[in-house]
């Protein structure tokens, strides 16, 4: 047997240019994460639109992109959910050839599980959805979710004993810095700037919200003023400190995510396993990290990072779900920003400035997205139109009343 | 872990307090005169600035009694604890 990760491709040695910004685009796409990223491939792939700068305060993809826990499913309640994270799921069963670059998607299944009564009937409810929506799903009582996953604890006498879980077969991981450096490297190839080293601190604007008539002319940089013709924010969980700037107001909240790795084990978890309710996700890293995750810190943040006690809970729920891991050491925690918002589903749309488009409050998921909302993104750059896979998550819905509530998937976990 | 100063109790852990917010978001006068718009400010709309933030707390195990605080969101620091209906101290930058 091969061991694990000797099929890790290597490093390649060209990555993409470094071009100094220049003073002006059709274009402008703040935050070089994974959504900038592959909006800025689709917009040039998709639409032939190349006079683009995607604009990073940091390193490319340093943010979430880097931080996350790479988990890829679509198995979401709600039919507007299901819509674009089943259009993203699509993609990234292809994206590996599109991008000509190894981005080692795994579809090795997730099991979402059920510790209460009312979690059985959630879940049940959840599978009937997917179904009707051509997402692949399957209930399953606790000796199948054994079979599928044979070192989690499905006895009957821990504290939260494991009544069945939601089976999605197709649900992966993907290596996150791989899935960042593909996007970049085609939208580089294509002609478009990706200018690290460069944070957006404010907008030159014309007109005014009060009659309609607002619009940026211009990005305001730590490296000199840009103009451009269309804005598109994919700035995650600092997205409302430029919108703050722009005097729009949203129900984003930044909240501090954790995660954290252990040591490297030979191969033990064949799946992915999430529990909303005891607060913990794992999976096993291509090289053999046990990779996991929990819910939000509860108070706002921007410190990328969080509380002890949060990590206490989850190593906690994780060794009695996986009695294995009690010996397993921990390697590394860290933490990423997000922005939630009350319906734990996105923004993404039309702003208040005619020519400002906005993507955030993906909160905890929206790794996942990331060829989905970058393909729906370009398509409303280049033709004016909302994509319809987009057209739910507009902000006004929180005028509206038509709110897209996702807990029922999404959840505190992903 | 941080310890964070209750007004009634003195400092306890954090994982004795429950989150709860902004805070100074006042229930509106006249309820029946807001547009659907007021409503959806009063009800979603809240800040999240990066720096100085007024948010209340619950120290939930604790006396049970809910304080606000003005906490840095970016370092964590809290800058003032105080009591529901007194006055937000005065601490340079902050928006609310
Ligand atoms: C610990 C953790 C685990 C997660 N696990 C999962 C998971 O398993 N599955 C899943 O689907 N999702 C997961 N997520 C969520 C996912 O990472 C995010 O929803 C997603 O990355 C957000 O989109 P993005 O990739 O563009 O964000 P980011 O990668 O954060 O990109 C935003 C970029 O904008 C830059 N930026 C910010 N402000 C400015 C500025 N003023 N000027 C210029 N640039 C700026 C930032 O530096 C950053 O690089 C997780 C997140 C975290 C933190
Ligand atoms: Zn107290």
């Amino acid at each position: 047997m091969t061991p694990p990760g000797a099929d890790l491709p290597e490093h390649p040695d060209f990555l993409w240019r470094n071009p100094e910004p220049k003073r002006s685009y059709d274009v402008v796409i703040i935050g070089g994460g994974g959504h900038g990223l592959a909006t800025a491939h689709y917009l040039a792939k998709n639409h032939g639109i190349t006079n683009v700068a995607v604009l990073e305060k940091g390193w490319l993809a340093g943010g979430n992109m880097a931080r996350n826990t790479t988990l890829i499913r679509s198995n979401y309640l709600w039919d507007e959910s299901a819509a674009i994270y089943e259009h993203a799921l699509k993609l990234w069963e292809g994206l590996e050839d599109d991008l000509g670059y190894p981005i080692l998607f795994s579809q090795r299944g997730v099991l979402n599980l059920a510790h209460t009564e009312q979690d059985v009937r959630d879940s049940v409810r959840r599978v009937e959805a997917n179904k009707l929506n051509g997402v692949d799903a399957e209930w399953l009582e606790p000796d199948d979710v054994a079979k599928i996953c044979p070192i989690l604890n499905v006895s009957e006498d821990i504290r939260y004993p494991v009544l069945g879980a939601t089976y999605q077969p197709r649900a992966g991981i993907a290596k996150h810095d791989y899935v960042a450096w593909g996007f970049a490297r085609r939208a580089d190839e294509a002609g478009i700037d990706l200018i690290q080293d460069c944070e957006v601190l404010g907008f030159r604007t014309e007109g005014s919200q009060a009659d309609g008539t607002a619009r940026v002319t211009g990005v305001r940089t730590s490296r000199g003023d840009i103009a451009c013709g269309q804005v598109a924010l994919c700035a995650a969980g600092h997205t409302s400190t430029l919108l703050d700037e722009l005097e729009v107001s949203t129900p984003l909240q930044s909240h501090p995510l954790q995660a954290l790795v252990s040591e490297l084990l030979e191969p033990v978890h064949p799946t992915i396993v999430m529990s909303n309710a005891v607060h913990v996700y794992v999976s096993q890293a291509h090289k053999g990290e046990l990779v996991m995750g929990a819910g939000v810190d509860s108070y706002n943040g921007y410190g990328q990072r969080g509380a002890f006690h949060i990590i206490e809970r989850q190593m906690a729920a994780a060794v009695e779900l996986f009695p294995v891991f009690a010996r397993a050491h921990l390697l590394r925690s860290w933490a990423g920003i997000v922005d939630t918002n009350p319906d734990a589903s996105p923004i993404v749309g039309r702003t208040p400035y005619a020519n400002v488009l906005v993507n955030a409050g993906w909160g905890t998921g929206g790794f996942k997205s990331t060829p989905g909302l970058g393909w729906c993104l370009a398509h409303t750059i280049a033709t004016g139109e909302l994509h319809p896979y987009i057209a739910p998550f507009s902000l006004d819905r929180f005028v509206t009343g038509a709110l897209v509530d996702e807990h029922g998937a999404a959840g505190v976990a992903h | 872990m941080q310890l964070i100063d209750c007004p009634w109790c003195g400092p306890r852990e954090e994982v004795e307090f429950h989150y709860g917010g902004q805070a100074h978001v006042d229930y509106p006068a006249k309820p029946a005169e807001l547009t659907d718009e007021q409503w959806a400010r009063f009800v979603f709309f809240r800040d999240n600035p990066k720096g100085p933030f007024a948010e209340r707390w619950n120290h939930s195990v604790g006396c049970r009694r809910w304080f606000n605080a003005v906490r840095d969101t970016h370092t964590y620091q809290f800058l003032a604890v105080y009591k529901i209906g007194e006055n937000r101290p005065e601490i340079p930058g902050a928006r609310t």
